[in-house]
């Protein structure tokens, strides 16, 4: 964290001087180990296994917070007979199915209810990445559930959760991870000793959690561990992900994602969602509790922020000309649909994918199939100079004179040279003020795509064609200002916030949204934030002038909330857990929940209030359920239905991996999604044969100095100065073993690429004793390219291309390689060396790893081949 | 009437140097226990005040690549890999396969290299015999095992494990031997107590870069000059922090009254020894010192020459009298030798 | 670690430093300030030389004197005026009178020394004039002028030699500071030296008795003064070892052979040339040796550490007792 998120550390800093304790996971020791009580070393790719280990450790010990447990989390709930676990299944789940590597969830159900609810099955739900639509709502589950709050029905989630990590043991986690058992049991001791009534201890992440083939599952193992010690929606609590970049948080809220809509509605899929009534059904789930009950109201809201007074009661608010998906137009698919020539025309704003994507050269030779591609970006980056500039050129894989694509460059403005907002992990909305004037022709994205707008709409005006509707039909009308006719974004702002339609009076709260037309909202999560015509991400009250949760810093989607589901930081009947942790409670002299953060919970239902048999929506919620966008108000220990491999997490190895699973005969994680391309060639894993050839684990990440790509700093010199060269990093081990010596140059070879750097010997990285060998890890920053101050191969070339199943990411965090001394070859020699690997792993024509794995296949994987 | 301290000891400079009631004199606290090596002082400066680029190579220095403080880095933030304990912590690599450790050799290898700082002198290569005993802390004495690492196990395992990082700056010594040997007046005291360079004065002498018991003043290739940290003074003019201060995420640079930062200081060192780091104390904060007290002081984890700073440093000031002394006898006794080799025979 | 196949080994180190660099910015002087401590030492010297010659009749070892008085201090000029970062802002040099800064001293006493040295040589040239005209008068006014001006040289001369000793020792550099009580007789002594070389070389043998004493006084002075360059403790190191080591060693065998010879050279015009030119090689070996010297101990983090760290500890143990 204080590699990459510097800024945010300063409050981690804060707490370690108020006596907190820190603990750092990671594969080497970084500027965050230094400051950290204890570091753990961590064989890449293994987490899975050491937060089963903190999750069993709670449970054999019964530490959780049993309190909190049995009422706020799904604990308590019996599931159906028909589930099966990893433990009884060698790693797999009740369900799966061999055809298309997928679950049937169905047997992962709660006792009673029926089939769940949702109505795609899971490859369609693969495809569009539907694991993206829970980022701010459970998945859709009946409210009504049979629970034993004594813990002790074999089914019910608790002793589920028991038996499931039951093999996670001190031992295991030794093995699996290379952590010592001593080092495992101080974290596990300080984390569990430090939750409870009293006190609260706070999960963060970042990427190297998600980017693996199973990522959404770590972070569901946190969730778990944060959850049983009573560490979720109160202070100091919660599980903390650090984005990437500036806003990522407001780019899912508002999504640059092919899958998503603002305010995580799903985009309609054409086979699922034909209708507006369908597409409103498929996220409400009539019958379900929660403020999902409301869907119609914010798709509505939305389709009028598009379409204005053209979109009517009478044309479904112009739902027909929303676009639909028809499966995976994910950024890799796209990649390789480009390769295959599908694709003819790309646009990357702010994106470097010829650096900052897995698999490098796939990414370069797709943007070398195009027509035409238009790149707006601060600085001439490698993805716009590909044609010219690319390794491909040396191998003769991309000819200049030939490459068809032609490429647009415009200048982007930089964030201090436009206005808008920010949002970041908190979900807090800042604003920022223009500082300087853009140079030259570098304009803001909203200029360019108002103005693109304009001008197609423009170009328009006299056709007559029906599919030319929805573009003419539009509300474009922001106002503009200045020489430049820059659009207004405070406008943009009020219309995310929503507004009544005939007094044009900016809505307070999403509760105000109407389903009927009369009102527009471009972003529901977001109403509230131009409350009172008042742009309320631009308060910039100090935090010394008020409390400390400092509501008047900023806004926090939803409703200025600055801690979700607070409502669990008050005991069932509404009083704080302790006076230490006080947070929100309920007034019983004036029947409210009151507090210091704006409650996350109907103000007036008292903590007594339960539903009717059959209520519904908002009114299902019990005065006791804190976690009021689920369907059954309750934490998730045990996932029913949602999570599309797994109702609970397991530790499967990453795709490439020198070791075979100690835990399970399954391998790696059954349901990725496997892109089976000629580019995309993956190195062998146990128990395929020759995975020996690529020994050693390497990992990726950023270094403190520079930004992703480095479009932003190495192009800067103060930047760049300060982290000159590509390296990477060994052990004074490995480097002994391979012959590297400190400053000098070694190259990484895997059977996509091989890439050379500067070697920095360092006792920072240590190998690791696993499964009774030794494991050697690399590490490199994938800042470096070939344009800019300084320049250098880059580290992403190494990956290929696999992706964790529910919302499609890829594992771009650890791999499998082999490093030799010297620099890497040049041109056909090049090519001759990946080649050579290739076939020394027996890969030289396709094979990639099988989706289910048996201890057979250790002995025939030559007949798969 | 010249200060009985002017040339040593303890002082109050603005109003030495004949400011009339100026503000309180000002200074930076650098606690090196919570700095996280992000450099955004760096940045922050040379963003700030324009200061150039000083070199593009690897310099294998851990994530040091700046190397030293230079007339094109005002801030320079070293970075010292130790197989040793940080005292706050648990040892980082127990359990794990521990050979010797590299830290010293790679040190010493880190001692060799160079870049063009567009300076003068710029970054001198180093000796690696001081650059390994750096990195290996006082134990360490010589040679890290004759054998190759990771293949031994012996005494010198690699169990324990710490990152010093450590932002330094100009010290705005109390006696500044730069101003004082400053001979176009160039170098000043401001008002904030202060030392600053004036660029439209100096004329590239390079006595300064001599006299600077830090070595931290230095001179730009190009135009000659001598440059260094001016702690902000058209900042501070307008009542703002220095820029690497504003900038720094941890609080590790504190800018202040110099007087409440040491009450600080001294607060936070107490803290660390109560919390199990003996090793930690002050440098630079002492008014009895070599220079009077530094106007940038630092709380250090190590001895200071494992940072680069020198350990007992003594403002060259002080021996001027004496010095003087020296010279005017040496001046008379040359006259007496002249007078007495013309006074002889004829022949 | 190895390599290129081969053991790196890292011989052990009584001090530590950060990556073994220097603490100190060793000098940017360039030999510009080197070669200056020599012809400002041999323009001061010369200017002593030019006056006792005229007060003691030698009129052309007076001449002598004078000439390499103007020519050592011109060269001192654009020599110090060279070595500057911004050499057109020498005048920048003139703002100010600080006797904390020798080099502002030094530049008053040179802006004193300078003058006075001109005027008296140009004196020199007054038999060349025409007898009579204006240019007659200044035939005759001159060369009175000429003493006025020749006996102000010779009286800011020894400051002018010795200022420079203070020039090096007022710095952190560790060899230059500790040498503080000697350098100033170190090149008082050298001043004298090349001094009476020159006058020796060019001198009629007639006029050069007061040389052949001045250089035994020379000798004295700076062995005298000098011989605790080598007794200082660490930093004498550059003072014995090395180049700066050798040069030093140069200068002291050139000085006692320079002065040995010029002893026997009362005679000999050929022994005369050879004691001038071994005074006038010592000076110059010890001024550069003393000037690398310097650099040497700024440049060897050892040099600022070592001293340091023991007088901590020093401290350290007198505290406990």
């Amino acid at each position: 964290m204080a590699e990459a998120h510097p800024v945010g550390f300063q409050w981690v800093m804060e707490a370690k001087r108020r006596g907190a304790k820190v603990f750092h996971v990671d594969p080497r020791f970084t500027r965050t180990s230094a400051l950290a009580d204890s570091y753990l070393p961590i064989r890449a790719g293994t987490d899975i296994a050491l937060l089963g280990g903190v999750v069993r450790y709670i449970l054999d010990n019964e530490l959780d917070f049993r309190e909190y447990v049995v009422a706020y989390t799904n604990a308590a709930t019996i599931v159906t007979e028909e589930y099966a676990d990893t433990e009884d299944m060698h790693g797999l789940f009740s369900g799966f199915n061999d055809d298309n590597a997928t679950y049937d969830q169905a047997s992962w159900r709660y006792e009673g209810h029926s089939q769940n609810r949702t109505t795609r099955d899971s490859e369609t739900q693969r495809e569009t990445a539907a694991g993206l639509e829970n980022e701010s709502h459970g998945a859709p589950v009946g409210g009504e559930t049979e629970r034993d709050e004594t813990l002790q029905h074999p089914r019910c989630v608790y002793q589920i959760l028991k038996r499931h990590f039951a093999r996670y043991t001190p031992e295991m986690v030794e093995r699996v991870c290379g952590i010592p058992q001593e080092k495992f049991f101080e974290l596990a001791r300080a984390w569990t000793e430090n939750s409870g009534r009293d006190r609260t201890g706070m999960l963060v992440y970042s990427v190297g959690w998600t980017q693996h083939s199973v990522g959404v599952q770590y972070i569901r193992t946190g969730a778990i561990i944060q959850l049983l010690l009573g560490n979720v929606g109160r202070p100091g609590g919660g599980v903390m992900a650090l984005r990437g970049h500036a806003s990522i948080q407001g780019s899912t809220d508002i999504p640059t994602l092919f899958n998503l809509l603002p305010g995580y509605l799903p985009m309609p899929h054409h086979a699922n969602h034909p209708t507006l009534d369908e597409w409103v059904n498929s996220i409400a789930h009539p019958g379900q509790k929660g403020f999902w009950g409301n869907a119609r109201t914010y798709g509505v809201n939305l389709l009028k922020a598009y379409w204005g007074d053209a979109a009517t009661a009478d044309n479904d608010y112009c739902y027909g000309y929303m676009p639909r998906m028809t499966g995976d137009h994910g950024t890799y698919q796209q990649v390789l649909d480009m390769i295959d020539g599908k694709i003819k025309g790309y646009f990357l704003l702010g994106q470097n994918p010829a650096v900052g994507s897995a698999h490098g050269r796939a990414q370069r030779l797709g943007m070398a199939n195009l027509d035409w591609l238009v790149v707006r970006d601060l600085f001439m980056i490698e993805s716009a100079t590909f044609w010219q500039n690319a390794p491909e050129i040396e191998t003769g894989e991309i000819v200049p004179e030939r490459c068809r694509t032609e490429v647009f460059f415009l200048p982007a403005a930089s964030h201090v040279e436009k206005e808008g907002t920010f949002t970041q992990t908190q979900r807090l909305l800042q604003w920022r003020e223009k500082a300087v004037e853009p140079p030259g022709d570098a304009r803001s994205e909203l200029w360019f795509f108002y103005h693109l707008g304009r001008v197609i709409r423009e170009r328009l005006a006299t056709s007559t064609k029906p599919r030319d509707r929805a573009l003419l039909d539009l509300a474009w009308d922001y106002p503009t200002h200045g020489p430049t006719a820059e659009p207004s974004a405070e406008a943009v702002l009020r219309e995310i916030n929503g507004y009544d339609v005939a007094t044009g009076r900016p809505l307070a709260s999403f509760t105000e949204m109407k389903d009927d037309g009369t009102t527009v909202g471009g972003c529901w999560i977001y109403t509230g934030v131009y409350a009172d015509g008042v742009n309320q991400a631009a308060r910039r009250k100090p935090g010394s002038e008020q409390s400390l949760v400092a509501p008047e810093w900023g806004w926090a989607w939803p409703a200025n909330r600055r801690i979700l589901y607070n409502r669990a930081s008050a005991d069932p009947d509404g009083n704080p857990w302790s006076e230490r942790k006080r947070y929100v409670w309920w007034d019983a002299d004036k029947s409210e929940w009151t507090g210091y953060d704006v409650p996350d919970f109907e103000k007036t239902k008292p903590p007594s209030y339960r539903p009717a048999h059959d209520a519904s929506g908002v009114a299902g919620i019990a005065g006791d359920d804190p976690f009021i966008l689920q369907g059954d108000g309750k934490g998730w220990l045990y996932a029913p239905t949602g999570v599309l491999d797994g109702p609970m997490p397991t530790h499967y190895e990453p795709v490439e991996s020198p070791v075979r699973n100690p835990l399970y005969r399954q391998q790696a994680n059954p349901t990725r999604k496997v892109y089976t391309h000629p580019i995309n060639t993956l190195n062998p894993s146990p128990p395929q044969e020759h995975s020996q050839v690529f020994p050693y684990v390497f990992t990726v990440s950023r270094l403190t100095e520079h930004h992703t790509a480095g479009g932003m700093s190495r192009t800067v010199s103060p930047l760049a100065e300060l982290q000159p060269e590509m390296f990477v990093e060994v052990s004074p081990e490995l480097a002994a073993l391979r012959g590297l010596s400190h400053l000098g140059w070694a190259h990484l070879v895997t059977s996509r690429a091989a890439v050379e750097a500067k070697v920095l010997v360092t006792d920072r990285v240590t190998p690791l004793r696993v499964d009774g060998r030794i494991i050697h890890q690399l590490w490199l920053p994938y800042h470096f390219g070939y344009e800019g101050l300084v320049t250098g191969d880059s580290a992403n070339d190494l990956f290929g291309i696999t992706l964790d199943p529910n919302v499609l990411i890829q594992e771009s965090k650890v791999g499998t390689c082999d490093v030799r001394p010297g620099p890497r070859p040049r041109g056909q020699d090049l090519v001759d060396l990946v080649i050579d690997y290739r076939r020394r792993s027996g890969n030289l024509v396709h094979r990639y790893p099988p989706m289910v794995t048996t201890d057979v296949a250790d002995s025939s994987s030559d007949q798969e081949a | 009437m010249p200060h009985a301290n002017a040339l040593y000891g303890p002082l109050d400079p603005a109003p030495d140097a004949g400011y009339e009631n100026p503000p309180p004199r000002m200074g930076f606290f650098t606690d090196t226990s919570v700095c996280i090596g992000c450099k955004a002082c760096e940045v922050a400066c040379k963003e700030w005040n324009g200061v150039p680029e000083s070199g593009l190579d690897l310099l294998g220095m851990s994530y040091d690549n700046t190397g030293a403080l230079t007339a094109n880095s005002w801030r320079h933030v070293a970075f010292v890999e130790q197989p040793r304990s940080v005292g706050w912590a648990t040892p980082a690599f127990e359990g794990d396969p521990d050979g010797p450790a590299i830290s010293p050799v790679t040190a010493a290898v880190g001692a060799r290299t160079s870049t063009d700082t567009g300076t003068d002198p710029g970054l001198p290569t180093g000796s690696p015999a001081a650059a390994a005993r750096m990195s290996g802390g006082p134990e360490f004495l010589g040679m890290p095992g004759a054998q190759p690492p990771g293949r031994g196990s012996g005494a010198e395992g690699r169990t324990d494990f710490r990152w010093l990082m450590m932002s330094d700056v100009c010290k705005h010594c109390t006696h500044a031997a730069c101003l004082d040997v400053c001979p176009t007046g160039s170098l000043f005291r401001t008002e904030f107590g202060t030392v600053v360079v004036q660029e439209d004065i100096c004329n590239g002498c390079g006595y300064c870069i001599s006299a600077c018991p830090y070595g931290v003043i230095d001179q730009r290739k190009d135009d000659g000059r001598a440059w260094k940290c001016t702690l902000c003074y058209d900042r501070l003019g307008v009542g703002m922090t220095p820029a690497c201060a504003q900038a720094c995420p941890t609080e590790s640079i504190q800018y202040g009254e110099l007087d409440e930062l040491r009450e600080r200081a001294a607060a936070r060192v107490a803290k660390l020894h109560e919390r199990g780091v003996p090793e930690a104390r002050l440098y630079g904060h002492d008014p009895n010192d070599g220079v009077g007290g530094d106007g940038a002081f630092f709380l250090l984890l190590d001895e200071p020459e494992v940072y680069g700073l020198p350990p007992d440093p003594i403002v060259t000031t002080r021996d001027l009298p004496a010095m003087w002394k020296r010279a005017g006898l040496a001046a008379m006794t040359m006259a007496v030798a002249a007078a007495v080799s013309f006074l002889g025979r004829r022949r | 670690m190895t390599r290129g196949g081969e053991q790196l080994t890292v011989p052990p180190a009584d001090f530590a430093s950060y990556y073994g660099r220097p603490v100190l910015k060793p000098p940017v002087w360039k030999y510009d300030i080197a070669g200056y401590l020599f012809t400002g030492g041999l323009a001061a010297g010369s200017a002593l030389i030019g006056a006792g010659a005229q007060l003691t009749g030698r009129p052309a070892l007076r001449t002598v004197g004078r000439w390499t008085a103007l020519g050592g201090v011109a060269a001192s000029t654009y020599l110090l005026v060279h070595d500057l970062g911004r050499p057109a802002r020498f005048h920048h040099m003139l703002r100010v009178a600080k006797v904390t800064s020798p080099m502002s001293v030094g530049t008053w006493i040179l802006a004193a020394f300078g003058p006075m040295a001109g005027v008296a040589a140009v004196a020199e040239l007054a038999p060349l004039l025409p007898q009579h005209g204006v240019l007659g008068l200044a035939r005759r006014i001159a060369p009175p002028i000429g003493n006025v001006a020749g006996l102000a040289a010779a009286a800011t001369a020894p400051a002018l030699a010795t200022y420079t000793g203070v020039l090096l020792a007022d710095t952190a550099v560790p060899s230059w500071h500790d040498a503080y009580p000697s350098l100033p007789f170190v090149f008082a002594g050298s001043a004298l030296a090349a001094a009476s070389g020159v006058g020796l070389i060019a001198a009629p043998a007639a006029e050069t008795a007061p040389l052949r004493r001045l250089a035994l006084a020379a000798a004295a002075i700076e062995f005298g003064g000098g011989h605790q360059l080598e007794r200082q403790g660490l930093t004498s190191e550059p003072y014995t070892h090395g180049r700066s080591g050798r040069l030093v060693k140069a200068g002291r065998v050139l000085l006692a052979v320079g002065a040995a010879t010029a002893l026997l050279s009362r005679r000999s015009r050929v022994l005369a040339a050879i004691s001038g030119a071994a005074l006038v090689a010592s000076s110059v070996a010890t001024r550069f040796g003393v000037f690398e010297a310097g650099r040497v101990s700024a440049r060897d983090p050892k040099y600022t550490v070592v001293p340091q760290r023991e007088r901590l500890n020093e401290n350290r143990s007198v505290t406990r007792l």
